[in-house]
C-alpha cells in the first residue's frame, strides 16, 4: 500500500513516500512564492525517486504551517501529531520528542503508539528557535555550520544576560569587544537556547528516550548543548528534517486501513 | 503599589504581580522558602518599604523558571500564591 | 581610503543649558545621572529649577558614560562635581555611577520626572526606551502605584525601531514622519517579534511596498504592542510619553488614536525624564539630611 505525507513549512516543503512501511522516496523543495504549485512539485519528486506514479499514491496528509494550502490531499495532520508519528516509525523507544525550527520550538510527550500524551509550544519568539542562532552567528560573521561546530571547541560556561535575539546581539558585539574567544560566545549561545527549550520540555516531563528533530538538529553544537542541559543522550534521526513529512504518511497508511 | 515583575514578548505576557501594599502586612515572607527556583527575595524598595521582589536574574526568564510548577498537564496550586497569607502574589499565565 | 559607512540607527547628542541662570550662590545643586542600556543622561538642577543637561549614547563602560554624561552637562557651567550637593543614579547602570550618593530604580524616576514634566495630574506614564518599555501608574506626587517594565523583548523599544531605520536605510530622527506619509493606513506587520518583523519586511519590500508604506506598518505595530502593554495595567488619564520613541510621531500618532486619548506634551526633552526624576530625588534626600542635621 502507497501513501504520502507533505509537510509544508515556512521555508521548505518535504515530501515522504512511504509503501508497504518501508520509505520508498522523498524530496525537500523550496517553498517560495507558490506553496501549493511547489508542494505539487515536490510530491512528483519524491514519486519518481520510488519509482511509482503520483496516481498510485492512496491516501495524502499534510502537515506543517501550511498544511491547508497543499493541494490534492485526502486529510491533515498537525505538527505535533505528525512528529510523533515519524520519530515512532523510526525509533519505538522514543518517549519524549524535541523538534525546533527556525521559527518554533516544541516538546511532545508520546506513548509507544506514537500517540501524543501531551505538548508544550514555544513559538513566535526568536530567542526560543533556531532564528536565535542564526542572527548570533551573523553576529560573530561565521556561517551557521561554522557556528555550530565552534561551540563544540568550548568547555567553558558563559552565561548570557540577554533573553533576546535582538539584544544578545548587542551583547555578542561587546562580548568580542571583551576579547572573550569566538568558541566560548558560540558555546553560551547554544546553551542559552537549550536552556530555554528545556525549560519548555520539562513542562511535559522528560522520560527516555529522547529525540531531537527539525532544522536545529543539523547542528552538532545545539545537540551537544541540549544533551548536557538534560543530563542524558538525545537521538538525532537521519533525514531528522523530514520526520514530519515521514509521520504524516504514517497517519495516512493508519486512516487508509481505518 | 503594584509591582509586576516579567515581561511580554512574541509568545505571551508572563508577569507575576507583587501588591506591595498588601506584601506589608506579613511578616516572615514564606514566599521566599516556598518557591522551588528561590525567584524570591525581600527588598527595602525606593520607598523605603521592607516588601518581597522577584530577583533581577529572574525577571526576565519568569516564563521559563516558573516551568516546574507549571506542567501542562495535571496543575497543582502554586506554591507561592498558596505561602502568601496577605494573597499578595499572582500570576499572569 | 576608508569608507564613511552611513549609521542609520545614529541620532544626535547633545547638551544644553540655562544661560540665563547662574547656580552660584544657590541652595542646593542637585544632580541626577540616568546609565541606560542604549542612552545615559544627566540633569543638573538649581534650587529645583532645570540648570543642564546631556543626552549621549551609552558606551562600554557604565562608569565611564557616568562620568562623561555629567561633564558634559557641566560643560561652560563654571561648575565641578564638588559643587554638586547630592547626586542620584538611576536606570539598568545606576550601581555604576561612582560619584553617585545614592541609587533608585528607573521607575521611581520616571515617575518623578513624569510628574516634574507634565504636571501633577498625570496619571499614566508610558517610556519607550533604548531597550526597554515601562508602563507606570502614579498619584498626583509623583509616587509610583503600579508598574509594569518590559526588558526582555526589543518589540516596543528603541533597538527594535533601529533595527527597522538601519533595514530601510533610514536615518531613525526621520521614521515618523515617513511613516505618516502614506495615503492610507496599511495592516500593522503581522509578528510581534522584531526579528520575524524584519524578515516580514523584506519580503513586502520585494513584493513592492514602498519603504514609507513598511515603516508606516511597523510603527502601527509597535504602536499595537506597546497599549496591549498599558492594557496590563490600565490607562488612567492623563496620559504621557517619554524616552526616545516619544519623539517619534509615527509611534505616539498610532498610540493616540489606538489609545483615543492625547498625550499630554512637555517643554522638556522626553529623554531626560529619568535623569530628572533622579535630580528631584537628590534635592529632597540632601534636604532632608539638612534638616536631621540640624536637629
Amino acid at each position: 500500500m502507497i501513501t504520502a505525507g507533505i509537510d509544508m513549512g515556512a521555508k521548505y516543503i518535504k515530501a515522504v513516500i512511504l509503501k508497504d512501511g518501508e520509505i520508498a522516496g522523498k524530496a525537500k523543495v523550496a517553498t517560495g512564492f507558490d506553496s501549493t504549485e511547489s508542494a505539487s512539485e515536490c510530491l512528483a519528486q519524491a514519486a519518481k525517486e520510488s519509482g511509482i506514479g503520483v496516481a498510485d499514491i492512496k491516501h495524502i496528509t499534510s502537515t506543517g504551517a501550511g498544511r491547508k494550502s497543499a493541494p490534492n490531499i485526502n486529510s491533515d495532520i498537525t505538527d505535533v501529531g505528525a512528529a510523533a508519528k515519524g520519530i515512532n516509525h523510526l525509533m519505538k523507544n522514543v518517549r519524549t520528542v524535541i523538534d525546533v525550527g527556525a521559527e518554533e520550538g516544541r516538546g511532545i510527550k508520546l506513548e509507544e503508539t506514537g500517540k501524543v500524551v501531551d505538548f508544550a509550544v514555544n513559538e513566535k519568539c526568536a530567542a526560543g528557535a533556531g532564528a536565535f542562532a542564526e542572527a548570533m552567528a551573523r553576529a560573530l560573521e561565521v556561517s551557521l555550520e561554522e557556528f555550530g561546530k565552534l561551540s563544540l571547541q568550548s568547555d567553558k560556561t558563559t552565561p548570557m544576560n540577554a533573553q533576546c535575539a535582538v539584544f544578545a546581539e548587542s551583547e555578542v558585539v561587546s562580548l568580542v569587544h571583551a576579547k572573550t574567544p569566538k568558541q566560548d560566545i558560540a558555546r553560551a549561545v547554544h546553551d542559552a537556547i537549550s536552556s530555554r527549550i528545556v525549560s519548555m520540555v520539562r513542562r511535559v516531563g522528560i522520560n527516555k528516550d529522547v529525540a531531537l528533530v527539525g532544522g536545529v538538529s543539523y547542528n552538532p553544537g545545539f545537540v551537544d548543548a541540549l544533551s548536557r542541559a538534560l543530563e542524558m543522550e538525545v537521538s538525532v534521526p537521519k533525514d531528522a528534517e523530514f520526520v514530519g513529512a515521514l509521520g504524516a504518511a504514517v497517519v495516512a497508511s493508519e486512516r487508509v486501513q481505518s | 503599589m503594584k509591582a509586576n515583575y516579567g515581561y511580554m514578548d512574541g509568545s505571551g505576557n508572563f508577569f507575576i504581580t507583587i501588591d506591595t501594599d498588601r506584601c506589608l502586612e506579613c511578616g516572615d515572607h514564606p514566599c521566599v522558602g516556598a518557591c522551588p527556583v528561590g525567584m524570591f527575595e525581600i527588598i527595602v524598595d525606593d520607598y523605603d518599604d521592607e516588601v518581597a521582589a522577584i530577583k533581577e536574574e529572574h525577571r526576565k526568564k519568569v516564563k521559563y523558571d516558573c516551568g516546574p510548577c507549571k506542567p501542562t498537564a495535571d496543575r497543582p496550586p502554586l506554591p507561592c500564591v498558596v505561602a502568601c497569607t496577605p494573597g499578595a502574589i499572582s500570576h499572569s499565565w | 581610503m576608508t569608507e564613511q559607512v552611513k549609521e542609520y540607527w545614529r541620532w544626535k547628542e547633545y547638551n544644553w543649558r540655562d544661560k540665563n541662570m547662574d547656580p552660584k550662590g544657590a541652595e542646593t545643586i542637585s544632580a541626577g545621572v540616568d546609565v541606560g542600556s542604549v542612552s545615559s543622561q544627566a540633569v543638573i538642577l538649581v534650587d529645583g529649577k532645570l540648570f543642564a543637561y546631556s543626552n549621549m549614547r551609552t558606551g562600554s563602560d557604565s562608569p565611564d558614560s557616568a562620568r562623561k554624561a555629567i561633564t558634559w552637562a557641566m560643560e561652560n557651567t563654571g561648575l565641578t562635581l564638588d559643587d554638586i550637593h547630592y547626586t542620584v543614579g538611576t536606570g539598568y547602570g545606576r550601581v555604576n555611577v561612582p560619584f553617585a550618593d545614592r541609587a533608585i530604580t528607573e521607575i521611581a524616576c520616571h515617575a518623578r520626572g513624569g510628574n516634574f514634566m507634565y504636571g501633577s495630574s498625570v496619571r499614566t506614564i508610558l517610556d519607550m526606551g533604548g531597550q526597554d518599555c515601562k508602563a507606570i501608574l502614579c498619584d498626583e506626587k509623583g509616587k509610583v502605584t503600579n508598574f509594569l517594565m518590559n526588558d526582555k523583548c526589543a518589540a516596543g523599544t528603541g533597538r527594535g525601531m533601529e533595527v527597522f531605520a538601519d533595514l530601510l536605510s533610514v536615518s531613525i530622527e526621520d521614521v515618523g514622519e515617513m511613516s505618516l506619509d502614506v495615503d492610507e493606513e496599511p495592516p500593522p506587520v503581522s509578528s510581534t517579534c522584531v526579528v520575524f518583523a524584519k524578515s516580514e519586511a523584506s519580503s513586502l519590500l520585494r513584493e513592492g511596498w514602498s519603504k514609507k508604506r513598511v515603516l508606516a506598518a511597523y510603527c502601527s505595530a509597535m504602536a499595537h504592542r506597546v497599549v496591549s502593554l498599558l492594557e496590563r495595567i490600565g490607562v488612567q488619564k492623563e496620559f504621557a510619553i517619554t524616552g526616545g520613541i516619544a519623539k517619534n510621531a509615527g509611534v505616539v500618532t498610532r498610540l493616540e488614536k489606538e489609545l483615543d486619548l492625547t498625550a499630554l506634551k512637555s517643554q522638556y526633552d522626553t529623554q531626560i525624564a529619568g535623569a530628572l526624576g533622579a535630580a528631584l530625588f537628590a534635592k529632597a534626600l540632601v534636604e532632608k539630611q539638612r534638616k536631621k542635621v540640624a536637629q
